[in-house]
């Protein structure tokens, strides 16, 4: 069985402007030590999936509907004190700022027993020790002492391990890793998913990295999820993303990192803006910006997500016409802009 | 730390004596003496007078002479209260104002903060509304209509508490309460602010998705952060209470320093004026100086200034 | 690694179209939007129109009523609301809605006159601390740190006793006192929108430096210095009651709210009316100006969610 099922899970904001359906539909599936990516750009819903999977969403946001299945419980339907023991426990988050994700007017050594503290019946000086253990284990110097200190005390990176260390110290089943590393340097950043591959490994942890670098993907994730506007548009092993992309939003997304070998003056964009979020989308919500000849106006239902073999999924998109490969597409006259 | 205090007090002392200077320069700078504005005197009796209290002695002088007296405690006679010394007097009446200052004082932190934090953990509900609704309108008040009010509800009409005198712990009520509501009001809208401020903050969710409960996450980590604009308020507070006292010890007939002040200044009388003014102004900065290390306790990263 | 190449060439392509039309949306403005919050406080609109109605109330109103603020009519005395009088009359027969239309008036050209004057003091203290920066700005702003902790109101007093009770000495007493609040506040403004990324675009666009003040600094400080501005005036009534209750305001036969409320309490249990009239019309004006603050407050910080 798997460890985590998410079935159709939809959240939404009610805001006075109108209603944001940040993730709609959207499914998960995650086996034990697996890493799956979950990719899409700013306001695409990946990071609202994973606090609605571990209910952190508050007012004026909402889950509307779907299950969360983690090792047989639906964590939507829990009670609070069940999920509270599951946070921290059997599931950690990691955040993306470590600035602004510690506090700062506790002491780290505080903040990493009050974990210990919550879940197990372990005295102050046992979970003391177990910290600085821990904080070793991701590489601080010194921990014994610096454990000690405030967050402010630490620089950017190492505040991350912080916060790995935190996340990771109840030897969680699975970690929710949000952008961990787009607050860092480039150089620290492939430190910490090293970190971050490393405990994985040795604890057997199945790891979600929500991200927007599909670099970071490649190097790190069995599977991957692309999501666009809150769905999920295409879904598979890493290989089949990247090799055998089949949405246009995939394979746009692709195109647009620019390599060495990257000719010309002007960088592809995918032409276009995404959606108003508060505007509810009609159809396909990449249709405006989709390069595939229009089959029609998208006034029906979204897309489903179709299998097309070997767990690669793909939204079947009922408004344009994908029987051309892509490249053919491109290269042709420019299409007609969408009114 | 302790070179940060000594540093913040070393600052008050310059400070007071900013402050003696500041209103020695203002009474002296005022026509007369304290002894022109009464009956009609002979001018050569009024200029004996005012020799033998010293005003006819070059201004720089008197600053020096008064200044030495004043730092060994004495502040010389009350011009007008003959007989007195304004060091009797604020013997007297300094113990009376200072319960009636800490007991104000007191209760608002005491209703003032926990009111804060209740509103801002329940936010946009009636415990939300109505504690502030009320706070604004305590904030409109003038402690001049509160007091009187306050008086003519619970003491007239509803006949629970005494409105004048000062004969024992039911009399301290009414006036504290004027005093004291007034700033419970303003630490309520303070700790609102900053709780909320807190609430807002990444590192809660953090907290929530390790799986701390709420009530923990309201007191242990965001009460610190969520208590520092109030704590910056409290020098100010003090100062206002002071100034208040003023209006509620006239109108409750409290026998305390406030009255003295206000009839020194009317009267023109110089020393039990500067010597009264020096005496808040310290309390005020020792007030300031116990917010300041306050705050730091507080907030970690204030430690390295 | 073929693939991406693959990838590549197509994109050779590609760079060469001209992008498409975008549907551009209409941004919204800083005021634009901050006019639309506002508008949605309801409470905060409430008060503007309560303020306004009050201030017409109070500059207007004498020129409707047969009453003058100082025929006195001794015989009369002091006698409860009636259909000659409305609000009643004062110890000395003189109308008490027309005296507490004229105590409006002085009330709130105190108010008003005073904030100005820490307005003027506090934006130009605060704004040259912040723009210059560096050991001036640190120099500055200890001087406001120890005038803070001064206790003012006692130099106010001893002002107002040393020169006389002119109106407009407490106007600039009472200026003087306030304008620190305010210097604070446009200082951390302008260090703020110094460091923003979009002055240094400004200027790395060439823009001069009088363009930058004009044009980004102080359209974006001008938010909370009107926010502390609405916060200030009824602070100022407030410390002017204070000096009125002293005996240190305005002089009679002029009043303001401050000297009637004092008349009112002293005779409250005899005339209520004399404190409640006034005493309401104060605490309302406070009261709008209190809302308003907060509310132009919360519209024009896009960072504060009250939802």
């Amino acid at each position: 069985m798997a460890l985590l099922e998410v079935r159709d899970l939809s959240t939404s904001f009610y805001m006075r402007g109108g209603v944001v359906r940040a993730v709609d539909n959207v499914s998960i599936e995650l086996d034990r030590g697996e890493t799956l990516g979950i990719v899409g750009e700013s306001g695409s819903g990946k990071s609202v999936t994973c606090y609605s999977i571990l209910r952190l969403i508050q007012e004026p946001g909402r889950i509307d509907g779907g299950s969360v299945m983690f090792d047989g419980e639906d964590l939507l339907k829990v009670s609070r004190s069940r999920i509270r023991d599951i946070r921290g426990k059997r599931i950690s988050m990691i955040f993306q700022d470590p600035m602004t994700s510690l506090n700062p007017f506790l002491r780290v050594s505080t903040q990493m027993v009050e974990a210990l503290k919550l879940h197990t019946d372990i005295d102050h000086k046992a979970a003391l020790h177990k910290s600085i253990a821990c904080l070793e284990e991701v590489g601080i110097a010194d921990a014994a002492k610096r454990i000690h200190g405030y967050p402010h005390e630490f620089s950017g990176g190492m505040r991350q391990r912080v916060m790995i260390a935190t996340a990771l110290i109840m030897e969680p089943d699975l970690l929710i890793a949000d952008e961990p590393t787009t607050a860092l340097d480039v150089t620290i950043q492939a430190q910490i998913l090293d970190l971050i591959k490393r405990q994985q490994e040795q604890l057997g942890t199945a790891v979600i990295l929500v991200t927007h670098d599909l670099g970071v993907v490649a190097g790190t994730c069995d599977r991957v999820n692309v999501m666009y506007a809150g769905r999920v548009v295409e879904s598979g092993t890493t290989d089949q993303i990247f090799y055998e992309a089949k949405h246009p939003y995939t394979q746009a997304l692709q195109k647009a990192i620019p390599s060495l070998h990257t000719k010309g003056d002007l960088l592809y964009t995918v032409p276009g803006m995404p959606p108003d979020m508060a505007k509810p989308i009609q159809g396909c919500a990449f249709y405006p910006r989709c390069p595939y000849p229009k089959l029609g106006e998208p006034d029906g239902p979204p897309p489903e997500l179709v299998e097309l073999g070997d767990g690669h999924c793909v939204q079947d998109c009922q408004y344009c016409d994908r029987s051309k490969p892509i490249e053919e597409v491109l290269s042709k006259d420019v299409p007609e802009a969408v009114e | 730390m302790l070179k940060f205090i000594a540093k913040r007090f070393a600052q008050g002392v310059l400070v007071l004596l900013a402050i003696y200077a500041l209103t020695f320069f203002l009474v002296a700078m005022t026509p007369g003496s304290p002894f022109s504005g009464e009956r009609a005197i002979r001018p050569e009796i009024l200029a004996q007078i005012e020799a033998h209290y010293g005003y006819d002695r070059p201004f720089f002088e008197r600053f020096w002479t008064s200044l030495s007296n004043a730092v060994r405690g004495e502040f010389g006679p009350s011009a007008v209260y003959a007989n007195r010394s304004v060091t009797e007097i604020i013997s007297e009446s300094f113990p009376v104002s200072l319960k009636l200052g800490s007991l104000s004082l007191l209760l608002a932190l005491l209703i003032g903060i926990p009111t804060g934090v209740i509103a801002a953990v329940k936010r946009n509900t009636l415990l939300d509304y109505v504690p502030m609704s009320t706070a604004m309108v305590g904030i409109c008040l003038p402690t001049f209509v509160m007091g009187p009010l306050l008086a003519l509800v619970f003491g007239l009409m509803l006949n629970l508490l005494p409105v004048s005198g000062w004969y024992g712990p039911r009399y301290m009520v009414l006036p504290a309460a004027t005093l004291g509501l007034y700033y419970a009001a303003y630490f309520a809208r303070l700790t609102r602010g900053g709780m909320l401020e807190m609430l807002n903050q990444d590192f809660v969710r953090t907290a929530r998705a390790k799986g701390v409960p709420e009530s923990t996450i309201v007191w242990k980590h965001c009460l610190k952060g969520g208590l520092i604009p109030a704590i910056t308020f409290l020098g100010p507070a003090l100062a206002g209470i002071i100034s208040g006292s003023f209006v509620v010890e006239t109108i409750f007939q409290i026998p305390g320093l406030g009255q003295w002040f206000v009839r020194g200044a009317l009267n023109r009388d110089d020393f039990l004026i500067l010597g009264l003014t020096v005496l808040f102004a310290a309390l005020i900065v020792v007030m300031n100086l116990l917010a300041d290390i306050a705050h730091v306790l507080l907030n970690p990263r204030l430690k390295y200034e | 690694m073929t693939r991406s190449a693959e990838a590549v060439l197509g994109a050779e392509e590609d760079v060469r179209r001209p992008l498409e039309p975008i549907e551009v949306e209409e941004g919204a403005s800083l005021w634009g939007d901050a006019w639309h919050r506002l508008k949605r406080n309801r409470l905060a609109l409430f008060s503007l129109f309560t303020f306004i109605a009050i201030v017409l109330f109070c500059v207007v109103g004498p020129y409707f009523s047969s009453w003058d603020g100082e025929q006195q009519d001794l015989i009369r005395g002091a006698s409860a609301p009636s259909a000659d009088h409305w609000f009643g009359t004062d110890t000395l027969g003189r109308d008490l809605m027309v005296r507490t239309m004229e105590g409006g008036r002085i009330s709130l050209l105190v108010g008003l006159v005073a904030t100005i004057v820490a307005l003027l003091i506090g934006v130009v203290y605060g704004a040259t601390a912040g723009y210059v920066g560096g050991r001036v700005d640190a120099a500055m702003m200890r001087f406001v740190d120890i005038l803070y902790a001064l206790p003012f109101t006692i130099f106010v007093i001893l002002l107002m006793v040393a020169f006389g009770r002119s109106l407009w000495l407490m106007f600039v007493a009472i200026g003087c006192v306030e304008w620190l609040s305010m210097a604070r506040i446009v200082r951390s403004g302008v260090i703020a929108l110094r460091r923003q990324e979009f002055i240094e675009a400004a200027v790395s666009l060439g823009y001069s430096h009088r363009r930058i003040i004009f044009r980004h600094l102080i359209p974006n400080v001008i938010g909370p210095v009107i926010v502390i501005a609405t916060l200030t005036v009824p602070a100022v009534m407030l410390l002017e009651a204070f000096l009125s209750f002293l005996g240190l305001g305005v002089q009679p036969p002029n009043a303001s709210w401050g000297v009637l409320i004092n008349e009112g309490q002293q005779n409250m249990e005899i005339f209520p009316w004399l404190l409640i009239f006034p005493a309401f019309f104060f605490a309302l004006t406070l009261f709008s100006l209190n809302f308003l603050g907060d509310g132009l407050r919360d519209a024009l910080d896009p960072k504060s969610a009250r939802d």
